[in-house]
């Protein structure tokens, strides 16, 4: 369902970028296999996945029942042995649940081992609140895994990182937890026919500017991009850096910017405290330190679990508005 | 266990019955709320089990205690939640059981002894474990019953919980409404067993195969089992045949359901069996029920207004209670 831009560009969805990433790999090396709950015919709870089990069959896009741990415990044995699994947890707040497999397992066998056993497995699943999903369905819990060495975390902002992005991910010899914002699926951009692959560990600049950095990640990305045009207004010119992974964090990028710029602000929607804006803060204040003219602020998810209500949810992430007050503040302008 | 169904008074059948279209109606509203995108987000709903959520609450005493999971409107209800205050909070209402901030998945109220819908699947079991544990410290004999679908008895908490609450002899007991789907998949692509009672064995307690439309029966065999865990005997699992008329999700239409399997179930409507029943006993005629269900659709239809004009929370109230007694 692919349509064209004004120059002749391919334009289609986050949703459909991810589903072509999975449907070439899996088409390219016979090891990749997917297993989860309703991911077969039912294409998964935000039917990302349709029409891949009529191509690749039940043998490879497995349905399995409603059991994360084991599901992931799976996706390990079968990676430590010669396949390329990639587990699908609907919900990331369900990833609680994988915790011991990818925490304690996933993570440490390559390094236990000596280097005798690897575990190249992906680990797909959601992030993102205002969808009016309540406590325990609109976390973004990116931040768990990103806190533990042997993991590497990729939280793509458009469809064409998350298809590049995704591709990266199943060839890499390391388990790879893959967080996708579901508020993104229908967000439309431009992928190319062509195959290409991201790597891991590459930030992108998503907008130049002079005065003042936006660090964002995932569907922060586009809540920056809307502050900078709201910035350009009056006169401030906001760049706006996408690491487009947690670890490896392209630290090099992220600095050269603050640098340029002088003022930075980290924005991410997972919990503020000890979370990703604080990691990255850290690496600007540090790497940094002698060309800011201003402290680093950190913007993301308010401390509280995720209310129900409409009015009190919208509160609880940053908006716009709310990333364009503080660089006004920052930069002096009132 | 020796378990025979006997008919309940006439006043207790009524009582039933209006709790059946309470749930029903209620149903039905909040499908309408979220289709019309009054409310967004999602909704799980549970027309076709309004026997399980009825006969099961029947089936306790004050003082016990129920988990159940966020296709919780019908428990809720029938452990007693007002409509209002259940429609309040699905609009995410100042008023609602749980300020508005829990919505419809996490129906709460402790005053009626519910210790929470989650929305986790699963992780119910142990929580009515803790709760079962504590009634057994307390010697205060109060029974706490576990209510968790199909889907559910393939996670390790389920395993957990039962084996812990059998080797201790714990005052719980496990209610699986066992409805054929998990959200998409039919039972037996992920269940080895066909039965979920039979799971019991494996932990050495009771395992009892339920029909999940007829409320006396439901009331019946839970009623026993409660009582059987009251009495210092510990747990059983009762598996309760049922079925979820809609889809499973706000969104779901059912298509992987096989045709004319919804409509042999609304044969067996749990509302309709225990109308006839009534009615056949000489406690209730057509022209009644009729009736009964008119001033319920009304009650519900003005209970949905109430909530709708209700003011929604103080902003403010996004910082409060992250903490019990404050920061
Ligand atoms: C741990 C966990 N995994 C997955 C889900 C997503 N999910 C929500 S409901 C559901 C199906 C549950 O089916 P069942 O237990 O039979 O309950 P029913 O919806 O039929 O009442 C799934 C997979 C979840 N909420 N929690
Ligand atoms: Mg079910």
């Amino acid at each position: 369902m692919s349509t064209s831009n004004s120059s002749g560009e391919r334009i289609i969805t986050f949703g459909e970028a991810v589903r072509e990433a999975l449907a070439e790999e899996l088409r390219r090396d016979e090891t990749v296999f997917m297993i989860g709950e309703d991911i077969a015919e039912a294409g998964t709870a935000f039917k990302v996945l349709t029409g891949l089990v009529d191509e690749f069959g039940p043998e490879r896009i497995m349905d399995s029942p409603i059991s994360e741990a084991g599901i992931t415990g799976i996706g390990v044995g079968a990676a430590m042995t010669g396949m390329r699994p990639v587990v699908d947890i609907m919900f990331g707040d369900f990833i609680t649940l994988t915790m011991d497999q990818m925490v304690n397992q996933a993570a440490k066998i390559h390094y236990m081992s000596g280097g005798k056993f690897k575990v190249p497995m992906v680990l797909r699943t959601t992030l993102g609140a205002t969808r009016r999903s309540a406590a325990q369905h609109s976390q973004s819990l990116h931040a768990w895994f990103s806190h533990v060495p042997g993991l590497k975390v990729v939280v793509p902002s458009t469809p064409y990182d998350a298809k590049g992005l995704m591709k990266a991910a199943i060839r890499d010899d390391n388990p790879v937890a893959f967080f996708e914002d579901k508020m993104m699926y229908q967000t439309k951009g431009h992928v190319p026919e062509e195959e290409y692959v991201i790597p891991l560990g590459v930030a992108d600049i998503k907008r130049e500017g002079t005065d003042i950095t936006l660090v964002a990640t995932s569907s922060m990305v586009y809540v920056a991009l809307d502050a900078a045009e709201m910035l350009d207004e009056i006169g401030i010119s906001a760049e706006v850096v996408d690491p487009r992974t947690t670890f490896p964090l392209d630290k090099q990028t992220i600095i050269e910017s603050a640098k340029k710029t002088s003022r930075a602000i980290v924005i991410d929607e997972g919990y503020e405290r000890y979370g990703v804006t604080a990691e990255i803060a850290s690496v600007i204040a540090d790497g940094a330190f002698y060309y800011l003219d201003a402290p680093v602020k950190r913007m993301g998810a308010m401390d509280v679990p995720i209310p129900f209500s409409p009015v009190l949810e919208d509160l609880t992430v940053p908006t716009p508005q709310s990333v364009t007050d503080m660089a006004k503040m920052l930069t002096g302008v009132v | 266990m020796d378990i025979t169904v006997k008919a309940l008074d006439e006043q207790t059948r009524m009582d039933m019955l209006q709790r059946m279209l309470d749930i029903r109606y209620s149903e039905e509203q909040i499908q309408g709320l979220f289709l019309a995108n009054l409310v967004r987000g999602t909704t799980h709903l549970c027309d076709g089990q309004e026997a399980c959520s009825v006969g099961v609450a029947w089936a306790l005493k004050p003082g016990d205690m129920m988990t159940c999971t966020y296709r919780g409107h019908g428990h809720a209800l029938a452990m007693g939640i007002s409509i209002k205050t259940l429609m309040a909070e699905m609009m995410g209402k100042a008023s609602g059981c749980c300020g508005g901030k829990g919505g419809s998945m996490h129906m709460t109220d402790a005053s009626v002894g519910l210790l929470g819908a989650n929305a986790i699947v699963g992780a119910g079991l142990p929580i009515a474990v803790g709760a079962a544990l504590t009634s057994q410290v307390k010697g205060s004999h109060h029974v706490t019953v576990a209510l968790f679908g199909d889907g559910a008895v393939n996670i390790g908490a389920f395993h957990e919980a039962l084996n812990m609450a059998a080797v201790w002899k714990l005052p719980v007991v496990f209610i699986c409404e066992n409805n054929l789907y998990g959200e998409y998949s039919p039972l037996h692509t992920t269940t080895a067993v066909e039965n979920i009672a039979d799971r019991a064995c494996a932990y050495n307690i009771p395992g009892l195969i339920v029909d999940g439309q007829d409320v006396e029966v439901v009331h019946a065999h839970v009623s026993a089992a409660v009582e059987r865990a009251r009495a210092g005997d510990g747990p059983s699992l009762v598996e309760l045949k049922t079925y979820r008329y809609r889809g499973h999700s706000r969104t779901d239409t059912g298509p992987y359901r096989p045709e004319g399997e919804l409509e042999a179930w609304l044969q067996r409507d749990p509302i309709h069996i225990l109308r006839d029943r009534m009615i056949e006993d000489g406690q209730l005629d057509a022209v009644e029920f009729e009736e009964l269900q008119q001033a319920t659709e009304r009650k519900v239809a003005e209970a949905l207004e109430w909530a709708k004009n209700e003011p929604f929370p103080l902003l403010e109230a996004a910082y409060q209670d992250v903490y019990a007694g404050g920061r």
